[in-house]
């Protein structure tokens, strides 16, 4: 059967491609119908970039899965409007309408998807070749050579280099960015006339996600494909969008040209979602980190009266909490049939650095650097190989094993996950109460009293004390492991991503929230991050880290403003800037993988050495890295 | 609670439910000596209204017998479950939460164990130490330790790595209360339902030891010796090992089905 035919004037050039009109989704749970998203209606033309922004539970997902007919696969149910696509020929065709069989003709031929997780959207027993071969065979009528043919052109065409030996390699052969290279050819190869992407590059590092931002870019330009892009990162939208579609909740709260969004936002939940975002560069000038504004309920507060007071700048003075000499963390790789160990990873390499009292450090890099290592090689949650580590007069490494559970009162630990961070058979209240009983600092009435009043010092309702973890959201699951950590009065708190999970406005809060607890109670922070936008706000000094080493290193204003050494300067260009009249990722980046951390039993590195290129500025001898 | 009832939910509570009031209530209605009464003119009758399940070659009431031997069979598993709780537990969870040499020693004594099928294994233990109510139950829950082991070792290695018993060693929770207060509770809903499912497979091993002659010994009645019985009478009599042998798989259907659901209900994320 045919879809029904609405329309045959698709030829006219202004008329779009897409056009969503009056959308709803219901999906159905042992509760009834729950709206996943309603009213929903936006156009998309040919060759233009739209945008859909929201943060998480906003639908911007159920909607791009929806016009692949894809949300039913999820337990979803299209009950109301129309998604109106204009085909190759001209007829324009009503998705929603549309049988299963026409559909699978359209998907991935008329309209290409990219999703979230390079890894898990490449079948693993194949290879590369086979997948893209497979595709190109079904929807193109292609034989076996000719579809090879085509596949190297596309793998040239997404600038994967070596594309003869890709072929014949597995998806777990390639590295992140390269795999969704893998699926943007796959998505691209039967020339769709709109790719949808998913949230493209959340899961990969910044420098990664600017080669893909450019190259998604190139690809639009070259083949004049519509581009249906999801992402909650107001900065990659500015990067990317002709226009922006905001939603909020299953509902759409804005539309516009990009400009329009991000100089004349109309509605107060975008005002805010801005707001949210940290800005490369806003801090220049400014001697001390500073909360972010935050917008609350459509009240526009000015920043300087929303936010407290800024987080002054311990002086030099100061006296040194931690310090950190020498740090080396190696892991064996085990092999053969006797698991002898074969290469170590080198996953920290003679790393020093000091957090004075008071003091947020930052360290920051990309996936695999060692920065979490560090972290948790101070709390000894993993054992260095050798180096130092003193946190107010212990001798961390050399503790026995009773008194390093007293040191650990000292400092505590931030995770990233807040889903995985809290035992979910374990009231809230029994988990924060844990470190104050484990180490006897409370019992009975003044335990009760102490939980309480860490949960008004994190401003979690009390009610919450008696509740289990699912039951609370993301932000406020945080608030919880930020007062478990609080329980002990720590001098040192290590975050290690502790804000990358959280939707934007959340994130905001939670940084906020640390700030405030800085400064009120003096805690030290080791801020572990990738994100140099929020390391930006929050740091007193930062440590650049590249495959296992610190390669730059001092005050946030020399980091950032003067950025010496050539890793430090190629994670900031990368970074997305919230401002759509700085596309700064039009053209393809140079791709530089990182080199492996991997060597033979027996290497020895060279010791790190540094220049003092200014006070208190050091930057490691290019000869090292 | 709602999840109970689901059609799966309610078969398991139905079937255990009244399996296992049969099997306490058993003796209110059935003395020894009422299953143990031999009609002499009714051997290996079929049901009828005097008997509605039937009688054996002794003309003993196959529906009283069943009846008293529900106890036996569901005694003897369940006690051999908790038996391989007692032994496996502890072994999964040291092994798991220790890792390293404690870890090699003791899986590689739990992989000595598996390389022998558990029915065997059982045999050669009943047959060692002598058949008997006790020895079968000791039989039954060692043979069936080494597969809990591995499955709570399993289970406690993928907790340990979780961030919230990072956050407990952070916050100086010491090895004994770690393993009680956030290890345990986080594979229990796995191990009640390995638990119900071993109990499923226990009645079946009690039934292969009685029927091989290593388990319940006469004139005690348990269901595996009631098949056993009944081998040499299967073309003339049918029932007598249908009987027992329907109500073997439906105890172990029920507690399958049961299984299943208990795991859905224990989980806190759906109350």
């Amino acid at each position: 059967m045919d879809a029904p035919v609405i329309d045959r004037n698709a030829a006219d050039a202004v008329s779009p491609l897409v056009s969503v009109e009056r959308l709803r989704v219901e999906f159905e749970t042992d509760s009834g119908p729950v709206v996943g998203v309603e009213n929903v209606s936006f156009t998309i033309k040919p060759g233009e970039t739209v945008c859909v922004v929201g943060e998480s539970g906003s639908g911007k997902s159920v909607t791009s899965l929806s016009l692949m007919r894809l949300v039913e696969f999820g337990g979803g149910r299209i009950t109301e409007g129309a998604l109106r696509f204009a085909r190759p020929n001209g007829e324009v065709i009503d998705i929603v309408a549309t049988d299963p069989e026409q559909m699978r003709a359209i998907r991935g031929n008329e309209i290409g998807m990219i999703f979230q997780e390079p890894m898990t959207s490449l079948n693993p027993v194949f290879t590369i070749e086979r997948q893209l071969v497979d595709g190109l065979m079904v929807h193109k009528r292609m034989g076996r050579e000719a579809a090879r043919q085509r596949a190297l052109e596309l793998l040239r065409e997404v600038r994967i280099p070596e594309p003869e030996r890709r072929l014949k390699q597995y998806p777990h052969e390639l590295s992140g960015g390269m795999r969704q290279r893998v699926v943007i050819a796959m998505a691209i190869a039967c020339e769709p006339r709109l790719l949808i992407a998913d949230e493209p590059t959340t899961a990969l590092d910044v420098t990664i996600q600017a080669e893909i931002l450019a190259l998604i870019d190139r690809l639009k330009r070259e083949i004049g494909m519509a581009v249906l892009f999801i992402t909650h990162d107001m900065a990659v939208v500015a990067q990317m969008a002709d226009r922006v579609v905001v939603m909020y909740r299953g509902n759409v709260v804005e539309e516009g040209a990009v400009e329009d969004i991000f100089e004349r936002p109309r509605e107060d939940y975008t005002r805010a979602l801005l707001a949210a975002v940290p800005r490369l560069g806003s801090m220049r000038g400014k001697p001390a980190p500073e909360p972010m504004p935050i917008l609350n309920q459509g009240a526009a507060l000015p920043a300087e009266a929303a936010a407290p007071a800024a987080t002054p700048t311990p002086e030099g003075s100061r006296a040194v909490l931690l310090e950190v000499k020498h740090l080396t963390a190696r892991f064996p790789v085990k092999g053969g049939p006797l698991r002898f160990t074969i290469a170590n990873v080198h996953a920290v390499e003679d790393v020093s650095f000091s957090v004075r009292i008071g003091e947020t450090l930052a360290l920051v890099g990309e996936s695999g650097c060692g920065k979490s290592t560090t972290g948790r090689s101070i709390l000894r949650l993993v054992d260095a190989t050798s180096g130092e580590v003193t946190l107010d007069g212990w001798d961390i490494r050399r503790l026995s094993p009773s008194d390093l559970r007293k040191a650990r009162r000292d400092m505590q630990m931030v995770f990233q996950d807040p889903f995985a961070s809290l035992n979910p058979y374990r009231r809230l209240r029994d988990q924060v109460a844990e470190p104050l009983v484990n180490f006897g600092l409370a019992r009975g009435s003044e335990l009760d009293d102490r939980v309480a009043l860490l949960f008004d010092r994190v401003e979690l309702p009390r009610e919450f004390l008696r509740r289990f973890p699912h039951e609370l959201s993301g932000g406020q699951r945080q608030r919880v492991a930020i007062a478990r950590a609080l329980a002990t009065n720590p001098k040192l708190i290590i975050a290690d991503e502790a804000v990358s999970a959280l939707d934007v406005s959340v994130r905001a809060q939670i940084l906020n929230l640390m700030m405030e607890l800085q400064r009120e109670l003096g805690v030290s922070f080791l801020f572990i991050s990738h994100d140099m936008a929020v390391v930006e706000r929050v740091s007193h000094r930062i440590g650049v880290m590249y495959l296992g080493r610190i390669v730059e290193m001092g005050s946030r204003a020399a980091v950032f403003e003067d950025p010496r050494h050539a890793y430090t300067r190629q994670l900031l260009a990368a970074v997305p800037i919230a401002d759509p009249r700085q596309r700064h990722l039009r053209d393809d980046q140079d791709y530089r993988p990182i080199a492996s951390p991997v060597f033979p039993v027996g290497h020895t590195p060279p010791a790190s050495e540094y220049d003092e290129v200014a006070p208190d500025h050091f930057v490691l001898r290019e000869t090292q890295a | 609670m709602r999840r109970f009832l689901t059609s799966k939910g309610l078969i398991g509570i139905v079937l255990v439910g009244v399996i296992v009031l049969v099997a306490l209530l058993a003796p209110l209605f059935v003395s020894n000596e009422l299953a143990n009464k031999m009609f002499m003119t009714a051997r290996l009758k079929g049901p009828s209204l005097a008997h509605p399940l039937g009688t054996d070659q002794l003309g003993r009431d196959l529906l009283f017998r069943v009846m008293l031997g529900s106890q036996t069979s569901l005694m003897i598993a369940a006690s051999a479950v908790v038996t391989s709780l007692v032994l496996g537990l502890p072994i999964g969870l040291i092994s798991g939460y220790f890792r390293g040499l404690t870890d090699n020693v003791l899986m590689r004594l739990v992989d000595t164990l598996l390389a022998f099928p558990a029915l065997l294994l059982a045999l050669t233990i009943s047959a060692m130490l002598g058949p008997n109510l006790q020895n079968t139950i000791i039989a039954i829950g060692v043979a069936f330790t080494p597969y809990l082991a591995r499955i709570v070792r399993g289970e406690a290695l993928r907790v340990v790595q979780m961030p919230y018993v990072e956050a407990a060693r952070a916050s100086g929770t010491n090895d004994l209360k770690m393993i009680v207060r956030h290890i345990l509770p986080n594979i229990m809903p796995q191990i009640i339902v390995q638990s119900t499912i071993s109990l499923a497979f226990a009645i079946l091993a009690e039934a292969g030891l009685s029927f091989l002659g290593l388990g319940t010994q006469p004139p005690n009645s348990s269901w595996g010796l009631m098949i056993q019985t009944s081998r040499d009478y299967l073309d003339r009599a049918p029932w007598t090992a249908l009987v027992p042998g329907a109500a073997v798989a439906l105890t172990v259907l029920g507690l399958n089905m049961f299984g299943d659901v208990l795991r859905d209900v224990l989980d806190p994320r759906a109350k």
